[in-house]
């Protein structure tokens, strides 16, 4: 058989193999995380390899015992589930607000020290975060924000606007200056013009980002280690458990069941805006 | 005759529209430019000054801008017993991370070109690992990694035959015998990298992938009636399209991977041989309250990234400087 002969088949079936490959190695450990949160703990202690589990031994008891209130002996993670919903969303608005300026100011408008600025937003990246982590940690501390969310969402939004305004930008470069000038021949200033033309024609990326966003907060966990850690009540889901996990008395089902609790939001609000995501994530990627 | 009415009123009729815009520039960027200036670039610097005082952390609070300078922490650092092993760690781990996240990610985007039924729920799954919780994945990866009772040991012992269970996350090294000769394996590193490979590959597959579907047919057409094999194509259609963009990947995930402190401290807390250099500034600073330590590991740290950098970026890849 011909060399291409031998290539065609053995790749048309090894790509099988890798899409399943990875499909099974995406959503195994998610599956085992879901399949941990409903069994009980006697019958993992007993079966600790099953994957398939009789559906008359499934029960929802790990996820009462997450969620209930500290003082009816549950781990009161609804409380956290709140926290880290304000801390996300007003870290996506506070960064979106501030960001959206800044990108159109860096695709749009010539002016001094332009450059400089955009290589500034880059470099900013090459630094690791726990180099920030220690002056801000002093600088929180001094202000009384330390143990507060405010804080936190300060601290995310610093991590984050660079981010936005790259992404922002690669999309605002894309929409043609043409539009704009008809707004403005039209009478619009420019903030009108904004305001009324680029930011809905930006929409998709604009969503994108805030998604993005909003996943970065959510999920963050070294800040809200260093800031949070003293007060139970302001922690982040993804803080309450770390900390939970780091001790032994709660058991394995129960901090699965925290896991799904903490995961599930997220997956939720991607797999709806996953297309978005995508295109958003990579709109400069491709040259051709 | 009276000039025809202004529509935009500008105060000054003889601003320049270039002025104008500049002005409208400067506004318009100077939240941003607050915001990243003062909570960044700020506390990077006073990072900075850290690294070469005497400090510790009770003393910081009354401390202003001007203690003592001093190099001492830089020579307690780089005479701390396991400074230079961690470097060597942090250096494998990046290189072994970022390796394995853009093979596998390479490997997926050729696999999802083409379309078939499925596939952009395919898709949808490949970016789960990226985009889940990190407290969450590193703990169920440590559940199933747990030598009691994780399904991969049960699986091990049970189904492959091994005589005891791996404690993948704990165990600094075990000694594999490969072709007679006794080869020692650093077991928990190992699987700190394939736990990376795995939560960063979607990033890599996301970037190929759309370069990838912008190659154009024609060029992968010419080499069909060519008669070039699958990896003939690859070689030299495929791969000189994906250059830039492999170098880019390359850059972007050295420089998180190094810096990166989550993963290993929630899979490991950096014993057993992952102590990575992210991980030994958070032991300075939360153990031995020694801020001025911790900075300056923290420093040479970044240091260290930045040199790697430029001696990629000037003679391995200088197509990456096209990219951005």
């Amino acid at each position: 058989m011909s060399r291409i002969g031998v290539e065609n088949r053995l790749f048309a079936v090894l790509r099988w193999v890798v899409i399943v490959g990875l499909v099974l190695a995406t959503v195994v450990p998610f599956y085992y995380m879901v399949l941990l949160s409903i069994r009980s703990i006697d019958e993992v202690l007993q079966h600790p390899g099953r994957l398939w589990v009789p559906l008359s031994e499934l029960t929802v008891s790990a996820y009462r015992a997450v969620l209930s209130p500290v003082d009816s002996g549950g781990q009161g993670m609804l409380v956290l589930l709140r926290n880290s919903l304000v801390v996300s969303l007003a870290a996506v608005v506070l960064t979106l607000l501030v960001s959206i300026p800044g990108s159109y100011a860096v695709s749009r408008l010539r002016f001094a020290g332009r450059r400089q600025v955009h290589f500034l937003f880059l470099a900013v990246y090459l630094f690791p975060t726990i180099l920030l982590a220690i002056p801000l940690f002093v600088m929180f501390t001094r202000m009384g924000l330390r143990g507060s969310l405010a804080g936190l969402v300060i601290v995310y939004i610093a991590q984050t606007v660079p981010v936005s305004v790259y992404m922002l930008r690669n999309y605002l470069s894309t929409i043609p200056e043409s539009i704009e000038e008809a707004a403005a021949i039209d009478g619009c200033n420019r903030l009108q013009t904004v305001w009324r033309v680029t930011l809905p024609l930006a929409a998709p990326a604009v969503m994108t980002t805030a998604l993005y966003v909003f996943m970065i907060a959510w999920n963050e966990f070294l800040f809200a280690l260093l800031f949070l850690v003293e007060d139970r009540s302001s922690w982040t889901v993804s803080l309450g458990l770390a900390q939970l996990a780091g001790g032994i008395e709660v058991p394995k089902t129960v901090l699965t069941a925290g896991a799904v609790v903490l995961t599930l939001p997220v997956v939720i609000l991607f797999f709806m805006a996953e297309r978005m995501l995508t295109e958003g994530l990579t709109s400069g990627a491709d040259k051709g | 005759m009276r000039p025809p009415p202004e529509t935009a009123t500008p105060p000054n009729k003889r601003i320049t529209l270039r002025k104008r815009e500049s002005r409208a520039g400067l506004v318009f960027l100077s939240p941003t430019l607050l915001v990243v200036i003062v909570v960044v670039i700020l506390p990077i610097l006073w990072t900075i000054l850290l690294a070469f005082q005497d400090i510790k952390l009770v003393d910081i609070q009354d401390a202003g801008l001007f203690g003592r300078y001093t190099l001492g922490n830089f020579a307690s650092v780089f005479s701390s017993p396991g400074f230079w092993s961690s470097l060597v760690t942090t250096l494998i781990y990046t290189v072994g991370s970022t390796g394995l996240s853009i093979g596998v990610g390479t490997v997926a985007a050729l696999a999802l070109r083409r379309p078939f039924r499925g596939r952009s729920l395919v898709r949808g799954t490949m970016l789960l690992p990226y985009v889940a919780p990190v407290v969450a994945v590193t703990f169920v990866w440590q559940v199933m990694l747990n030598p009691q009772f994780g399904i991969i040991n049960q699986w091990g012992t049970r189904l492959l035959g091994w005589d005891e269970p791996i404690a993948f996350l704990t165990q600094r090294a075990t000694d594999v015998s490969v072709l007679g000769m006794e080869v020692e394996i650093p077991v928990a590193l190992l699987t700190v990298i394939a736990f990376e490979g795995w939560r960063y590959f979607p990033f890599a597959f996301l970037f190929l992938l759309a370069r990838l579907q912008a190659v154009p047919g024609t060029l992968e057409e010419a080499a069909l009636v060519d008669g070039a094999t699958p990896t003939q194509r690859f070689r030299h259609v495929l791969l000189p399209q994906l250059g830039p963009v492999l170098a880019l990947l390359v850059v972007l995930r050295f420089i998180m991977t190094f810096n990166k402190f989550d993963d290993v401290f929630l899979l490991t807390g950096g014993s057993a041989g992952t102590d990575v250099v992210s991980v030994r500034v958070y032991e300075y600073l939360t153990s031995r309250f020694d801020v001025g330590a911790a900075s300056a590991q923290a420093l040479v740290l970044a240091v260290v990234l930045v040199v790697f950098v430029g001696i990629y970026l000037r003679f391995l890849a200088p197509s990456a400087d096209k990219e951005s």
